[in-house]
């Protein structure tokens, strides 16, 4: 009978070991919080690399884990607007509504580029407050991470030196890795490529690319036959080196055009698992260098 | 600044090098410590501090403006059956919007949904219905809690059921024009009521729900009437989850409804108009699922209502021949849909569904007697017919803002006839990005 009781005890105790509940909009900010809490958190991501992160919906298991969360991390500036206020009005948990120390919006932490100067959805399905694809430069990764450390302390005080610890030893590996990169990256600099969405606006500002086309029209607005072809046209009177595109999105349009000009398609991460080596966030920026540097000549 | 010190001290220490040894030492650890320092003040200072962002200039009038969006819709519609005559066979008219949408071109609802957060503690919805017909419905108005805590949410005002899986959806987020005939037959449409709404979420990993409504009755199967306290109650409890990277919920919903003199229009075996009405109870069960599964979905739902009454037979308004008479009834009806759609190519989707109701069984005691009106007397409610309807659908949507859809279906809901309908459906959204349910 004591035993039995003690058995209970024991597994009604073991949850207390993971001392935060994450839920993470998207595999980034999933893998950034597993590099700031260690085993300190329960990390659940809500989507995979292979799906758009502009069209997500708000499933039950992520009411569920919605439900449960101590600490949401998500990009924020509309990115999520689809499905995460459904969660939060629907999970029936106050911790993560908006203004709450458990609602974290990486976007907060840094500064978006491409602000729109007006606000018309006849140019496409734009952002009010900015690109919010912003991990894909270095420096927004590391200001996220200050941000998210100081959030998880706050919300897990009294092992506050934990996250500490592990930021510093995360900011100290992230800088050395993007003291690499750029030094790898820097014969990419002033490179032609055509992208598929602005999603790639931080990779291409931060490698200083030159993003001679996209092959959306608009951003969220499908590829045209015109669209194409005057893409194609583009292609003779400019050096382009890449079609560029996440691995979320449809490989069609910058296959055709590949095939059609001869310029090679390379898919790119986009976040952690987008593709085999982009297992983490340092992994992620090496494949898409490698991936960038393999086309460059 | 420090740069600058060092380089002199690194200059200072170059100087000296054949001079005084012990000196040099001396310099070197100086230089040592201030490179040092140089590099934790390096540290400290990348990545450099994020910008606050500039502060947006904003009219402090319009700053709390709840986030509005605008839907628009339309119909340009062919059916061989005029829709004003539309009936189901077998089952009272729920007074709902229940008929395929007008011949030739017809506005369909624009819908105004205004929402946002009141305060910390509450958030606010309205969705209104500018019909067709130049009238304005308040389809829903209510506001909610945010911050109850332990998986509760209250929610108050009108709005749409959390029964069954399609109910909550709003029309414009359907996958066909118009409602499952279950839907039609049982619930006018769907079902919408004033009350309060209490929902709790399990704190598991599996999703599971559990929720309970008090309404005033005020729609089908229900009838609105005056009287302290709720008239309608229901409760719906569901599960769901992932498997692989299929998405799927299940559920299962009871409706309680005791409507008084709940009546509708008919005719006698001779034609003349008849008037009847049903007093008692309506039970009605539904059972859902829906699976999700990269570009296809896969839905349905099974419907079963028991009720019982008493059902009166009034013709003194027509041909007068039995004049107000009534008696027990009882039913036992069910109905289901299964449908499919699937995303072919991007922003293309065609979709496939099938109705079908059964009669089930009725007992009328009216007819039982054998001296009151005859079951020819009772045209659509002893109706030997099982409607069933067979729909197909494509629809192309350039952005997630508009989308345009042809759809064909061949209804036999009323007994005897074949409806062949073609129509082609516009749905386009203005405004605030709204979120989708799953």
């Amino acid at each position: 009978m004591r035993t039995l009781l003690s058995v209970l005890l024991t597994a009604g105790c073991t949850p207390a070991l993971a001392a935060l509940n994450i839920f993470a909009c998207t595999p980034e900010w999933g893998a950034l919080a597993k590099e700031l809490a260690g085993d300190r958190a329960r990390i659940f991501v809500a989507t995979t690399a292979q799906q758009d992160p502009h069209r997500i919906e708000a499933r039950p298991s992520l009411l569920a884990r919605a439900r449960t969360a101590d600490l949401v991390v998500c990009t924020g500036a509309d990115l999520e607007a689809g499905w995460l206020p459904l969660l939060q009005t629907g999970a029936g948990n106050p911790r993560i509504q908006a203004g709450q120390p458990g609602y974290f919006e990486a976007a907060a932490a840094v500064t978006l580029i491409e602000r729109p100067a007006s606000l018309d959805r006849a140019h496409g399905d734009v952002h009010a407050a900015g690109n919010p694809h912003l991990h894909l430069h270095p420096r927004n990764v590391a200001a996220v991470a200050a941000a998210l450390a100081q959030r998880m302390a706050e919300l897990d005080p009294k092992e506050a030196l934990h996250y500490r610890a592990r930021a510093d030893g995360f900011l100290r590996r992230w800088r050395e890795a993007t003291a690499r990169w750029e030094a790898h990256g820097a014969r990419l600099r002033g490179t032609a490529v055509i992208v598929h969405h602005r999603d790639l606006a931080y990779l291409v500002a931060w490698l200083g690319l030159r993003e001679a086309g996209a092959l959306e029209p608009r951003p969220g607005i499908a590829p045209s036959a015109a669209h194409l072809s005057e893409l194609i046209a583009l292609t003779k009177r400019e050096p382009v080196k890449a079609i560029v595109r996440s691995a979320y999105s449809d490989a069609r349009p910058a296959e055709w055009l590949s095939a059609q000009t001869g310029i090679p398609a390379v898919v790119l991460p986009y976040t952690v698992g987008g593709t085999p080596a982009a297992r983490d966030l340092f992994g992620l920026f090496d494949d898409t260098l490698a991936r960038l540097l393999a086309v460059a000549g | 600044m420090l740069r600058v010190v060092c380089c002199a001290a690194a200059f200072g220490a170059a100087s000296f090098v054949h001079a005084q040894n012990p000196e040099l030492d001396q310099l070197r650890n100086e230089l040592k410590k201030l490179q040092l320092r140089i590099e934790e003040i390096e540290k400290r200072q990348s990545p450099p501090a994020p910008q606050a962002p500039a502060a947006k200039p904003v009219n402090p009038e319009s700053a709390f403006n709840p986030g509005i969006t605008l839907i628009l819709q339309g119909t340009a519609a062919r059916s061989s059956r005029d829709p004003e005559q539309y009936r189901i066979s077998g089952f009272a008219p729920s007074g709902g919007e229940v008929a395929p949408p007008g011949r030739g071109f017809s506005l369909g609802e624009s819908e105004l949904v205004v929402g946002g957060n009141i305060d910390p503690y509450f958030r606010g919805n309205l969705v209104a219905a500018l019909t067709p017909e130049n009238e304005v419905e308040v389809e829903e108005a209510y506001v909610q809690t945010l911050r109850l805590g332990q998986g509760f949410t209250l929610k108050g005002g009108r709005f749409l059921s959390g029964i069954g899986y399609q109910n909550e959806i709003h029309q414009h987020a359907w996958d066909f024009q118009d409602a499952p005939l279950a839907y039609k037959a049982f619930l006018g449409g769907r079902l919408s009521d004033d009350g309060v709404q209490l929902r709790w979420i399990a704190p598991s990993d599996l999703f599971v729900e559990l929720g309970t409504e008090l309404g005033r009755g005020r729609s089908f199967p229900d009838t609105e009437r005056t009287r302290n306290g709720a008239a309608a109650w229901s409760v719906f409890g569901r599960i769901g989850g992932d498997v692989g990277t299929a998405a799927w919920r299940a559920g299962l919903s009871f409706l309680r409804a005791s409507p008084q003199g709940r009546s509708f229009e008919d005719v006698d075996s001779l034609g003349t108009a008849v008037t009847q009405d049903f007093t008692g109870r309506s039970r009605l069960w539904i059972a859902d699922a829906v699976v999700k599964w990269s570009k296809l979905k896969l839905q349905g739902e099974y419907f079963r209502r028991r009720e019982s009454g008493t059902l009166g037979y009034d013709d003194t308004a027509g041909s007068a021949a039995f004049g107000a008479v009534s008696g027990d009834y009882a039913s036992r009806q069910s109905g289901w849909y299964a449908q499919a759609v699937y995303e072919f190519m991007p922003r293309w989707r065609a979709g496939a569904r099938y109705d079908r109701l059964s009669r089930g069984e009725v007992s009328n005691a009216i007819i039982a007697s054998g001296l009151g009106p005859a079951s020819g007397d009772f045209p659509l409610l002893m109706s030997d017919h099982d409607p069933r309807r067979t729909s197909l659908m494509v629809d192309w949507s350039p952005t997630e803002f508009s989308r345009l859809r042809l759809q064909w279906a061949n209804d036999r809901s009323a007994e005897g006839m074949a409806d062949r309908q073609v129509l082609l459906q516009y749905i386009h959204t203005l405004g605030a990005h709204g979120a989708h349910r799953f």
